[in-house]
């Protein structure tokens, strides 16, 4: 059975490339443009990754993220983190959160696909 | 009413005196001092109302008018300075124990005995005849209640003892003698001759006032009843003329300086004020309360003169008997005996003080130094130097008393009141140049004063004195128009060809010509020994340097002698207290042959000069302190030890205050510098994020384009659309950093001239109309008719509306109705208003939208973002051209952005542009 990838991120033509990405990839592909609609998704059905963009309007990735780790339901899920500022601290504090990689942005393509992969054990 | 009981009233009225003044002093053994009060000090100095004021204010008034006002506008004039050079010459004399004005003379000017004895000299010389006077005026009043109406015009002098004013004399003498010699420290006060003194200057106030009431209320209808009389009687007119002193305004002002000087410089005035003062703070109460007594004993000398004119007539009454003779005219005897007794208070309480004061001089300044000279001889040895000092003081009293009672007999008849008193004022005035320019002119010198103070005194001997003296009935050689027939230049009235001024003008002038002059001059030019400046130094920094300072001798002496020393003036109980005080305050107790402390001299010394005077002290000190005193360097040396202490520890509280204050700046510095840092990492932080969201996309679509793989041509041209676009956003973003930071940088570039804001607004429309076109919303604007005449960059300016024009049609549907822009000019102000239909803003977020990348959470989904630079750029750029930028919003019903612009004009124009604002 597929695998199923949900994107969260508030800028629609990032969204748009990483849907396409993990299509091309072989997932099936659910997004969210900010934090609340992904928390949301997730507790619904919890896919078994996410790519979790962290600088978002009213729930940033890192909330989101803590929110995941502290629910049964969803606690296995993996996440990889997007960062945009490119900082060492952003992607600790994303790691000590419980996120299991992290993407800088502008990300190259094949890295983020490759991650994926990983961490879904394809 | 009987004679006996009229002759009886007046040693009656001193017997209660006696009274007063031992009770006083009972109170005083037993720590209940009366004098330390502001009301009993001011009633003291109030002994400058002699009988002179009593009886002679009235007799003046009835020749010159108002001009007897002159003597005591002087004082009240003085007493706004009394904090100032009262307070300074108290200081001095108590840290110094002077004890009389010569002492002060001759102390300021290193303790000369020459200047004292010439000071003591001048004021005896100066004060007899004063002293005579108010016998006089016991004795003429006297004869007036006695007699009247036969002896109106003056004493009628009998026998010598059938005399009142000898037997007045003598018990006045004795009074002296006992209330004034008690204790042989000068230092000491005598609180019973203060409050006695005090005590009459009520009585002589009341009485005064009694009779003034009686004459103006009682005999006449009031003070206008009595101006209106005079004024219809032309003779007595020019008295209602206030220039009618002889000489004018010159003489007024002369007169006023006068008595400024005699508030201060009369022995009995020095005594009282200075001497008898418990706490400088009471002069506070003396300087209003003290012209206010002289205004009430004032009051009603016109008047009662105006009266005696009136009621006498042209018969042969003394107007200088006015006070009494009204009262006894209407068969008042009560009221009449009692003005006596007030003019007999005036004239006992100024004989008591003056000749207590000279007495003090006498002894200390002219007698002590000749005497310290033979203080070996057996005579001396067996009375005790002690005992010898209060006889002598006795002795002095008595001789002094004596010597006013002769001059008193000798030109008994020869002068009105008035012209005495003048003489001694003008004498007493030679004190004020030493001690004024002593106290505040560091060079003034000995050889400057003793010169000055001759000059002055031989002038007023000269120009007044002997003129007063001669009477050409006993003098024939001599005549008032010239001593030495035939030197005009030399004539004592007109000395040097000086024509124009009354005596007293005349002579307070050329005095006081030679005096300064001399003083001045002579000072200029000699040096000053080391003691002499030593005691400038004292007295004009009396308030910087204490009390401890003023040590100056550099030899030694055994405690032994100096305690046997002070012994011999101060009693051996006394001396050993003083030594034992000394040595309980050091912690350590004295040796008999040990040596002396420099300290202990100097304390020493200044116990010897309350007792005997400062030069007589000196003397006595130094023989027995061997080897010198200090150099003037020498104590300089201690006394600017002290004060730069006291100058480096003001200076380093001074810097540790500024140390403290430069810190505050710099953490508060500090504190700026990191928010500063800490704004710029969060802006580079933003403009990093914001640049890479768009390079994001761009290098995605680029790397699945580049890739080839499962791309239809659709989707292959949507991405390729989305690499362009975002590249321009990606340009925009970066345009619009640079544009923030040109503007956050000040003026830069830009060109500031003189626009008209409509041509503005037109520029931005039409640069936006392709974009209203887009997005199919409508802009509706209306220009003003008249000019909105600004001071600004126009591109900045276009920048502005194009912005707000751009945001306000991002935010709004088409449906929703259109974009508004008004432009209306105000009083100073043209405002500007862009507003849309949009969503609004919300209340909490109105003040954070013109933060750099503040980006509002709540915005609608899918909408195109903003840099978050667009309103951060407008706020510069309305603050750069001196206006604000406000929102005004209800979520839901769009939001109004507000810019005003002062008008070309203001005062903002002038500001430099390269001036940075804000």
């Amino acid at each position: 059975m597929a695998k199923t990838v949900l994107i969260v991120d508030d800028e629609p033509n990032i969204l748009l490339s990483l849907e396409f990405l993990m299509k091309q990839s072989g997932y099936v592909v659910q997004t969210a443009e900010n934090g609340e609609q992904a928390l949301e998704m997730i507790r619904q059905a919890p896919p078994d990754l996410v790519l979790l963009d962290v600088m978002m309007p009213r729930k940033d990735g890192f909330q989101v993220c803590q929110e995941i780790r502290q629910e049964h339901d969803t606690g296995s899920v993996r996440i990889i983190m997007l960062t945009a500022k490119g900082r060492h601290s952003e992607q600790e504090t994303g790691l000590g959160l419980g996120a299991d990689d992290y993407v800088t942005k502008p990300f190259s393509t094949q890295d983020v696909v490759h991650k994926v992969q990983r961490l879904l054990g394809d | 009413m009987p004679q006996w009981a009229i002759l009886l009233t007046p040693f009656l009225y001193l017997g209660l005196l006696f009274a007063i003044a031992y009770w006083a002093d009972l109170r005083a053994r037993s720590s209940r001092s009366l004098v330390n009060n502001p009301y009993v000090y001011t009633l003291s100095i109030a002994v400058y109302c002699t009988a002179w004021t009593f009886y002679g204010s009235v007799g003046r008034a009835t020749q010159d008018g108002v001009t007897f006002l002159t003597i005591y506008l002087g004082p009240t004039l003085a007493a706004v300075l009394w904090w100032v050079v009262l307070r300074k010459i108290i200081r001095i004399a108590h840290i110094h124990r002077i004890t009389s004005i010569a002492d002060f003379i001759a102390s300021r000017y290193g303790k000369s005995m020459l200047l004292g004895g010439l000071a003591t000299f001048i004021a005896v010389v100066g004060i007899t005849p004063y002293i005579a006077l108010q016998l006089k005026a016991v004795s003429a009043s006297f004869d007036v209640l006695l007699y009247y109406p036969e002896a109106t015009t003056g004493a009628a002098t009998g026998g010598l003892l059938e005399d009142k004013a000898l037997w007045v004399a003598a018990v006045l003498a004795l009074f002296a003698i006992l209330f004034g010699t008690r204790h042989v420290d000068a230092t000491e006060r005598l609180e019973g001759m203060v409050v006695a003194v005090a005590f009459e200057s009520i009585v002589k106030l009341i009485a005064f006032l009694s009779v003034g009431i009686f004459v103006t209320y009682i005999l006449f209808n009031g003070p206008m009843d009595l101006v209106d009389r005079v004024a219809a009687e032309p003779a007595m007119r020019e008295m209602l003329n206030p220039s009618g002193l002889p000489g004018g305004y010159t003489s007024w002002v002369a007169m006023i300086v006068l008595s400024m000087a005699a508030i201060l410089f009369l022995p009995r005035q020095f005594q009282v004020t200075v001497v008898e003062n418990v706490n400088e703070d009471h002069l506070r109460t003396a300087a209003w309360l003290f012209p206010l007594y002289l205004l009430l004993i004032n009051l009603f000398v016109l008047p009662i003169a105006m009266a005696g004119l009136i009621y006498f007539g042209d018969a042969p009454v003394d107007p200088d008997n006015y006070v009494l003779a009204l009262p006894l005219a209407e068969g008042r005897e009560l009221l009449a005996l009692f003005v006596y007794l007030g003019g007999f208070s005036a004239a006992t309480g100024m004989v008591i003080v003056a000749s207590i004061a000279l007495a003090i001089m006498v002894s200390n300044d002219l007698v002590m130094p000749t005497l310290l000279r033979f203080r070996h001889m057996p005579l001396i040895e067996r009375i005790g130097l002690r005992r010898l000092i209060v006889y002598l003081r006795r002795l002095i009293l008595i001789l002094l008393l004596m010597l006013g009672y002769t001059y008193f007999r000798l030109t008994a008849d020869a002068f009105a009141l008035v012209s005495i008193g003048l003489i001694s004022f003008v004498a007493v005035a030679q004190f004020a140049p030493p001690i004024l320019l002593g106290m505040y002119w560091k060079g003034a010198s000995r050889a400057g004063a003793l010169i000055g103070l001759t000059g002055g005194f031989i002038i007023w001997l000269y120009t007044l004195f002997i003129p007063s003296l001669v009477d050409p009935a006993w003098l024939p050689g001599m005549t008032p128009d010239g001593l030495f027939e035939g030197l005009h230049l030399l004539n004592p009235q007109a000395l040097f060809g000086l024509t124009g001024l009354d005596a007293i003008t005349h002579a307070l002038f050329w005095s006081m010509l030679f005096n300064i002059g001399g003083m001045v001059l002579v000072s200029l030019f000699t040096r000053q020994s080391n003691i002499e400046r030593i005691q400038a130094a004292l007295f004009v920094d009396v308030f910087e340097r204490s009390e401890r300072d003023a040590r100056f001798w550099q030899g030694t002496a055994t405690v032994g002698d100096l305690e046997a020393l002070l012994a011999r003036f101060t009693g051996e109980h006394e001396a050993a207290e003083a030594i034992r005080d000394y040595a309980r305050r050091q912690g350590a107790p004295l040796e008999p042959n040990q040596e002396a402390p420099p300290d202990l001299i100097n304390q020493s010394e200044r116990i010897l000069t309350g007792h005997i005077g400062s030069a007589s002290a000196r003397v006595m000190m130094s023989s027995i302190v061997k080897g010198e005193a200090l150099t003037f360097e020498g104590v300089m040396e201690i006394l600017d030890a002290t004060s730069r202490a006291i100058e480096y520890s003001r200076r380093l509280e001074q810097k540790s205050r500024e140390l403290e204050l430069a810190t505050a700046e710099l953490r508060a510095a500090n504190q700026r510098l990191t928010e500063l840092d800490r704004l710029k990492d969060e802006f580079v932080s933003m403009v990093s994020h914001e640049l890479r969201t768009p390079l994001t996309s761009i290098r995605a679509f680029g790397e699945i384009l580049l890739s080839g793989k499962d791309i239809n041509p659709d989707q292959q041209r949507e991405f390729m659309q989305v690499i362009v676009k975002e590249s321009e956003r990606l340009t925009r973003l970066i345009n619009q950093v640079l544009d923030l930071s040109r503007i956050e940088s000040g003026w830069g570039d830009w060109q500031l001239k003189d626009l008209d804001l409509r041509g503005v607004v037109e520029d931005a429309v039409s640069a936006t109309s392709q974009l209203f076109t887009d997005r199919g919303v409508t802009l509706e604007w209306r220009q003003p008719d008249q000019e909105c005449p600004i001071k600004g960059d126009s591109d900045r300016l276009i920048q502005l509306v194009i912005n707000l024009l751009s945001n306000a049609v991002k935010f709004t549907q088409p449906e929703r109705g259109p974009v508004h822009l008004t432009l209306q000019p105000l009083d100073t102000m043209v405002e500007l208003q862009v507003r849309d239909s949009g969503p609004g803003i919300p209340t909490q977020e109105q003040q954070r939208i013109f933060e750099k990348f503040h980006q509002i959470s709540d915005q609608q989904a899918g909408k195109p973002k903003g840099s978050g630079l667009g309103l951060a750029i407008c706020k510069r750029i309305v603050d750069l051209h001196w206006g604000t930028l406000d929102v005004e919003s209800v979520p839901g019903e769009g939001a109004t952005f507000i810019v005003r612009l002062p008008l070309a004009g203001g005062d903002h124009c002038d500001i430099s542009r390269d001036t940075e604002h804000r």
